[in-house]
């Protein structure tokens, strides 16, 4: 098995990889004096050309996306998204806590690209740490002249400000993550009309990268886009950091060749999770996130690409894999989630609002031994109310994808485990 | 209690400085207030209304979107236990009735000497460390019972304070930019 | 900076776009929900308001869309209509879907409809009824609240019944511009309320009421008195204030139990301030005078009589008082008809001028007459707006609406000129706010300023940086090619306690600078039908049409038989004559002069000495009481008629309910004077009335009721001036003996057979004084400043009055829910001046005028300008007209006041 080359996580386990001396003793901030001899639009060029898919959780090509920006429309803005929230997710926090000048650098090259006016990075809340780390770093970034007036000497200049939440799992859609920065509840607009690409920040052209989207720029730059290419798959290249946590022996964040590895390998590995836990067989697992449809073992050999995951009716969203043995009551791990959709969902739609608290509320009647026959199909039908059809990728009846969200586990245990269910349900009878 | 005082104004005007409309400063400016107050007290919200410029029930609005944001005192240490999928696989549910006993409290509450106040948090992106717990939104991972119990100890004992400071304090660091280091910037 | 937000310019062609497989023809722009509707496709809405930006949260309007993946549910509410667009509204996928919303919002809603205010009237009872799904399928607990809570004084909230579709909290932002509802918490906790004890105290908050699709806000005025179903409503137009908001006045068994707003795209675009939504109260009000009085003795209170005594007993005070000596006050609350009938009666048939509907609060009738008339919809397209007006959101609080929707949501520059700030202050570019008595020194600096003389130092007690700022407001507005090019001007009295004459020179000076294609005002004329009463001649020197005197002489003389020889007093001079012996009589047409005139103590000393006073009323007043002969009018929603708004827009009011006892219309009651006065009017309806102004009053030519109908139209209607002197013309022509000159027109074109023959035609039209033409309309000329304004020492304030939208006035103290809301009196200073004087917020202070003192409570306020003090008008205790000295105005231009510190 391939040891996945590391390409983001480089400086995880060092202590002072934090800290500017460190970052620029391995060759950090040498990227964005590359890019800035670089035109603009050929970085943007270079990036499309890597083919560097959005690591938030669309998986939108990078390069493709920094191209919608309307021509001539200034000021633009960067809006960094690091309010990972989605359960199961973890990675972006770390990006921060420990390489903060990567992302630093990074934010630097995407604005540069994008001729930003001012880039914000927003940090989900309840994170002191990463908020420590990462103001730290960009005082001495000032300092050193990196950011701010007259980055290293020329006459450019763009100031990078540390922007952090309050603690709203919904801030993390990118039109919400938007509101949110400009001090409003953070509740996503409809898309169309408000694509941040025309109508972001303050109604001007915006880009909104995740954290770790960008803190694989100052690579990409340094070695180029063919050589990012040739790393994991052609159509879904580089890297990839998973979190992967749940009933495996050794859970963690890996960094693995994209659309290569298989969930086999990423479950089975001794370098990576090393089996599942107390010999047991597993029983499903989440492959992207809370929002994604679960998998089963007829899945175990698909690689971790884009492609074929989706066409087998789910996503690698934001890099959470959430492994279940075979001894996990699927049931209450599903009502878990719907009760955080419903607890998250921003009120906004009233079939998000009302339809998942309605989920959740049967959910727990089921649970606490009042469930009725007919609830199973009740449930199927309030979600289909939601995401109307159940298919993937789903249909709404909502703003942003939040609300069908809930339907994933939801579908995924009922359709697989209706058993379950009824028995929850016959023990009542 | 109390408007900002008059650091925390100065703080809050350079927050404003740092964004091209000053509302986008709002929620730093009550994470600010909070950090004095230990939550967010009505007079700072208007204080902060009038600095912005926008009415108190804008700022109350806004403010109450977000959980991490208090209206009513809280312990000195909010403890937060992840019961979401990560945690819950792992015992997050039990690790939250443990220290439902532990404080002697039910999850929501604030212990009587209004040291603890004990929380259900939702994914606090630690999963692979689960199950975890925050106390004042500092990590404390892969947590036994027995760990959460010295912990609690220690913080009733007034220790560990260098690493959890008290309520409302998120980043000890602030980003400050120096005016002859900010890239100059006209009004949208 | 990028032009991003600026819409691009909509291409000409209209779409095509398929509903349900028709096609039908829609304007680029248009919202598929609002397309829709036009052609006849409803589609079910909760959240979408057709005048606020649409937000797409209830979910209702979703229907199925063509796509290049096929079709796909959309919001109907948040999509454009584009080219080739298919959509369909009535699939099984739709169906299910919005059945499916209808579902979510009812499962936290309470099931209480027969006993909520809005069961009969509301949408989502409409839609369940109609659409929804029959059994519940939620078998949990509903959502918990507290029930109604108040979040104003005048408005409830049952969050329970909340659907949370932003409507009010967006009305509150967007449009009133008083953020002080929100939702609060997050999800499925999501409410709307407001700040801890900080409540919705909005000029605006009952439109609240009306836009909530559900029960869950209510107005305490009309909370259970009546259902829905049992209430029958006409359109009428509001006259609360001169603004003349378009509204459907509801009512049940003969009482009007609601006011609700009807969007006229003109004016008021659905909304109305809550004084005219809720002084409706005052309408069946138990204090209504009933019965006709006459006082019988001098000295003694004037007792019930009847018509017939009480006619008899005014018709004998006109009939024995010289024309000169009758001084006349009043008809605002009038309609135009009523206006006219009394014109007629007074001018042409007794020849009195010294008529007045203004009471010494407004500015000249030549003035508001005399000037280019903007509308309100010239507001949004102007490139430059200029204020030079009262508080626009005390006294015309829609106007406001219309004007901080232009400034603030369309951008159009604005400067405003105004002795304190005002409502409209944060959303002007510049708030030029002068020395109070100054407003034509300050509006000079900024005309030089924009003419290429920037200030060089305070001028006027503004600063030259503010003056100099505000003109390149102005100039750059005007080169930006936004707007069509025209500079509106919005004029009114700015302060009481600042002279007509000052104000109107200083509109003058900025409606002959140098710079605007063209210059429109926009009067901010104040009290209810006043715009109407004037231009029906309620005004010294004036007749019916907007014509002058001097210039309708002949035209009136022939329809009417007579006019006033001598332009007659205004009420400031009537009042001082009356004080000097000089006037026998007034009659009062609706007015209070005791409560409404500036000056209390030229008033109070004009009916001290006046024998004889004939009062017309809804309710008795201090100056009723005064009177000899009180008779009882009908008012709003009593009486029908048309009636005309500051921009000049005529539109019709409309009876609902009777009136009180015996009381009568106006018009009426002119009528039976002049019967006993030996006159006929020549009318016996309303439509007579309205028939004849359409015929006679030159403005109002062919402004028949189905013209005034629906949102009504603007007056002078285009072309009915040239439309008539033509057919004029050609009756002469074609009537040689009905005027005897023909022959001689004829003759006289002989002998210049050799000229140009269109020439010959111009000057014997005007050689020949037979040929009747209608007289022009007027024209306001500059005044001339006789006084010159002293400077400003540290020892005294200048004073500034103004009103408040809620007074001592007879209209609101006879609505108890709004009485409540008057400030009360009051010294409203900066308090950079309150620190000065070393008073304290909310002590009592001792101020002084040159002719009086009055100790009043110190308010602070920010809006007052170091070196003025600002008291509210009208507010019970009355102490703005205490201290408005109007000799030592007129003499001076301003008031001076002093402060004296009282020991606690
Ligand atoms: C409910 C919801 C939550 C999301 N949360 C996050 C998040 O926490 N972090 C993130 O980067 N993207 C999140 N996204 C995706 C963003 O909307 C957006 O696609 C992403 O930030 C774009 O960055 P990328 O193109 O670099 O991936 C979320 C999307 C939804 C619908
Ligand atoms: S789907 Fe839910 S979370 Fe998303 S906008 Fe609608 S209500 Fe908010
Ligand atoms: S009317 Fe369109 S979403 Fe509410």
């Amino acid at each position: 098995m391939p040891t996945s080359l590391k390409m983001i996580s480089t400086r995880w386990d060092d202590p002072q990889g934090h800290t500017l001396a460190r970052y620029r003793e391995t060759g950090g901030y040498e990227a964005i004096r590359k890019a800035m001899t670089m035109e603009p639009d050929a970085v943007i060029e270079e990036v499309k050309a890597a083919n560097l898919l959005g690591r938030g959780g669309a998986g939108f090509p990078c390069g493709t996306k920094w191209g919608f920006l309307p021509k001539d429309v200034f000021p633009r803005y960067l809006v960094v998204n690091g309010d990972e929230s989605e359960p199961g997710t973890f990675k972006d926090r770390l990006l921060v806590e420990r390489d903060p000048h990567q992302l630093i650098e990074g934010v630097l090259i995407a604005s540069w690209a994008i001729r930003a006016k001012q880039a914000f990075i927003y940090v989900r809340g309840e994170m002191a740490l990463a908020h420590e780390r990462l103001a730290a770093a960009l005082n001495e970034a000032y300092a050193a002249g990196l950011v701010g007036r007259n980055i290293m000497g020329t006459d450019w200049s763009l100031d990078v400000v540390f922007h952090f939440g309050a603690g709203a799992y919904i801030v993390g859609e990118e039109t919400a993550l938007i509101e949110s920065l400009e001090g409003n509840r953070g509740m996503p607009r409809l898309k169309p009309p408000f694509f941040p690409a025309s109508k972001g920040l303050y109604m001007q052209p915006t880009v909104v990268n995740n954290v770790e989207t960008l803190a694989n720029l100052p690579w990409i730059i340094n070695n180029g886009a063919a050589a990012f290419t040739t790393i994991g798959d052609a159509k879904a290249c580089g890297t990839r950091l998973f979190a992967l946590s749940g009933h495996v022996n050794k859970p963690g964040v890996y960094e693995v060749d994209f659309g290569t590895t298989t969930f086999r390998e990423l479950f089975e590995s001794p370098e990576y999770g090393n089996g599942i836990r107390m010999g047991r067989s597993i029983k499903a697992w989440i492959p992207g996130g809370a929002s994604a449809p679960w998998f089963f073992e007829e899945h175990l050999d698909m690689a971790l690409h884009p492609g074929p995951v989706g066409a087998a009716g789910s996503m690698l969203g934001s890099g959470a894999i959430v492994v279940m043995d075979d001894q996990t009551d699927m049931v209450r791990a599903a009502w878990r989630l719907v009760k955080f959709f419903a607890k998250e969902s921003c009120g906004k739609c009233s079939p998000c609002r009302e339809g998942t608290n309605w989920l959740e509320k049967i959910y727990r009647r089921i649970l606490d031994g009042h469930g009725r026959p007919e609830d199973i199909d009740l449930l199927m039908d309030v979600a289909d109310n939601i995401s109307p059809g159940l298919t993937w990728p789903p249909k709404q009846t909502t703003i942003c994808p939040l609300g069908p969200s809930a339907a994933s586990p939801l579908v995924s245990t009922v359709r697989r485990f209706r058993d379950e269910y009824e028995a929850y349900i016959r023990k009542v009878a | 209690m109390a408007r900002l005082n008059t650091a925390n104004t100065e703080r809050a005007r350079e927050l404003m400085g740092h964004y091209p409309r000053a509302r986008s400063a709002m929620i730093p400016m009550c994470h600010l207030a909070q950090e004095q107050d230990g939550y967010l007290t009505d007079e700072a919200m208007e204080h902060i209304a009038e600095l912005i410029g926008c009415t108190p029930a804008e700022v109350y609005g806004t403010a109450s979107f977000y959980e991490m944001f208090k209206f009513h005192p809280v312990g000195k240490y909010v403890v937060g236990v992840c019961t979401n999928i990560s945690c819950l696989l792992v015992g997050g549910e039990e690790l939250l009735a443990h220290c439902e006993e532990k404080l002697g409290i039910r999850t929501g509450g604030t212990t009587a000497d209004g040291m603890f106040t004990l929380e259900e948090m939702e994914c606090l992106a630690a999963c692979t460390r689960a199950p975890c717990l925050q106390v004042n939104y500092r990590y404390f991972e892969n947590i036994t019972h027995d760990q959460a119990d010295a912990l609690i100890d220690d913080l009733s004992a007034g220790k560990r304070t260098n690493d959890v400071p008290p309520h409302g304090t998120l980043s000890r660091i602030r980003q400050s930019i120096p005016a002859d280091r900010r890239a100059s910037r006209d009004s949208i | 900076m990028s032009d991003a937000t600026t819409p691009e310019p909509p291409p000409k062609t209209t779409l095509t776009v398929t509903i349900d497989g028709r096609a039908t023809e829609a304007d680029p722009g248009e919202l598929l929900i609002a397309h829709a509707e036009k052609v006849g496709t409803y589609i079910p809405r909760f959240c979408w308001h057709p005048r606020m930006r649409e937000v797409g949260m209830c979910r209702m309007c979703l229907v199925e869309v063509d796509g290049p993946r096929g079709p796909s549910l959309q919001p109907a509410c948040m999509l454009p209509v584009n080219e080739g667009m298919k959509v369909v509204t009535d699939s099984p996928t739709v169906k299910k879907a919005q059945d499916g919303v209808l579902e979510f919002l009812l499962v936290n809603h309470p099931l209480d409809c027969p006993v909520c205010d809005k069961g009969g009237e509301c949408p989502l009872q409409d839609q369940t009824l109609s659409f929804g799904p029959g059994e519940s399928r939620f078998v949990e607990e509903k959502r918990h609240y507290e029930k109604p809570i108040s979040i104003s004084d005048l408005v409830l909230l049952d969050r329970e019944r909340c659907i949370l579709c932003d409507r009010c909290t967006r009305f509150s932002k967007e449009v009133a511009g008083d953020p002080l509802i929100h939702f609060v918490n997050r999800g499925n906790r999501t409410e709307v309320n407001t700040f801890p004890d900080d409540p919705f105290s909005s000029y605006f908050s009952g439109n609240v009421v009306q836009i909530c699709p559900v029960g869950a806000l209510t107005a305490s005025p009309y909370r259970f008195t009546a259902r829905p179903w049992d209430l029958d409503q006409v359109e009428s137009t509001c006259t609360s204030c001169a603004v003349g908001c378009r509204v459907v006045l509801q009512s049940s068994g003969d009482r009007v139990t609601r006011t609700q707003g009807v969007d006229s795209d003109a004016v008021n675009w659905g909304w109305l301030c809550d004084k005219g939504r809720f002084d409706f109260e005052n309408i069946g009000s138990v204090d209504r005078l009933t019965n006709p009085k006459v006082r019988k003795a001098a000295g003694v209170a004037a007792q019930d009589a009847t018509w017939f005594e009480a006619l008899e007993r005014a018709a004998s005070v006109l009939r024995n008082t010289p024309a000169e000596q009758v001084g006349v006050i009043g008809g605002a609350r009038l309609t135009n008809e009523d206006a006219y009938a009394w014109a007629k009666l007074l001018k042409g048939m007794l020849r009195i001028d010294n008529v007045d509907a203004q009471l010494g609060d407004g500015l000249s009738a030549q003035f508001i007459v005399g000037t280019p008339q903007a509308t309100i919809g010239d507001i949004a397209g102007a490139s430059a707006v200029i204020l030079l007006s009262p508080d626009v959101k005390e006294e015309l609080p829609v106007l406001f609406l219309r004007i901080r929707d232009a400034a603030h949501n369309k951008r159009v520059p604005m400067v405003e000129l105004a002795p304190k700030a005002t409502g409209l202050s944060r959303y002007v570019r510049q708030s030029l706010v002068y020395r109070s008595g100054e407003a034509g020194v300050a509006a000079r600096a900024l005309v030089a300023a924009v003419a290429g003389t920037p200030a060089d130092r305070q001028i006027a007690g503004v600063e030259a940086d503010l003056i100099n700022s505000a003109a390149a407001t102005i100039s750059n507005a005007l080169t930006s090619g936004k707007g069509n090019g025209n500079v509106v001007l919005v004029v009114g009295r700015t302060s009481l306690a600042e002279t007509a004459q000052s104000i109107e020179d200083a509109a003058h000076v900025l409606l002959d600078a140098p710079f605007g294609a063209s210059k429109k005002v926009l009067h901010a004329c104040r009290r209810s039908n006043v715009r109407g009463a004037i231009d029906m001649g309620l005004a010294p020197g004036m007749l019916p049409g907007r014509v002058s005197l001097a210039q309708g002489l002949d035209w009136f003389s022939t329809e009417w038989g007579a006019v006033p020889m001598l332009p007659g007093k205004d009420t400031a001079a009537m009042l001082r004559a009356a004080a000097n012996g000089e006037l026998k009589a007034l009659v009062l047409l609706g007015a209070d002069p005791l409560t409404d005139f500036p000056d209390h103590v030229i008033a109070e000393a004009a009916f001290a000495a006046v024998p004889n006073i004939v009062a017309i009323d809804l309710f008795d007043t201090p100056s009723t009481d005064r009177a000899s002969v009180v008779l009882p009018a009908s008012g709003y929603a009593e009486k029908s008629g048309t009636v005309t708004n500051l921009e000049g827009r005529v539109s019709l009011a409309t009876a609902k309910v009777s009136g009180p006892g015996v009381a009568r219309p106006d018009w009426m009651i002119a009528v039976e004077l002049a019967n006993r006065l030996g006159h006929d009017l020549g009318f016996e309806s309303v439509e007579d009335i309205t028939a004849e102004i359409a015929r006679v009053a030159p403005a109002y030519l062919t402004m028949t009721a189905a013209t005034a109908g629906g949102n009504g139209a603007l007056t002078p209607i285009a072309g009915a001036i040239d439309a008539a002197n033509e057919s004029l013309a050609a009756t002469t022509a074609a009537e040689p003996d009905a005027h005897g000159t023909t022959s001689d027109v004829a003759e006289g074109g002989d002998t210049r057979l050799d000229d140009d023959a269109d020439s010959v035609e111009s000057v014997e039209s005007v050689e020949s004084p037979s040929v009747r033409t209608v007289p022009p309309l007027v024209t306001a000329a500059a005044p001339t400043l006789a006084v010159s304004v002293p400077q400003p020492d540290s020892y005294s304030l200048r004073l500034v009055v103004g009103h408040v939208l809620y007074d001592d006035g007879t209209l609101v103290s006879h609505s108890p829910s709004l009485a409540k809301l008057a400030p009360g009196d009051g010294l409203h200073l900066h308090p950079g001046e309150i620190e000065r004087h070393g008073l304290s917020r909310g002590g009592q202070v001792n101020v002084v005028s040159q002719r009086t003192a009055v100790m009043l409570t110190v308010v602070e306020n920010e809006a007052v300008a170091r070196g003025s003090a600002f008291v509210p008008f009208g507010q019970v205790g009355g102490a703005a007209a205490a201290l408005l000295d109007a000799d030592e105005l007129q003499a001076s231009g301003i008031v001076k006041i002093r402060l004296e510190t009282v020991a606690e």
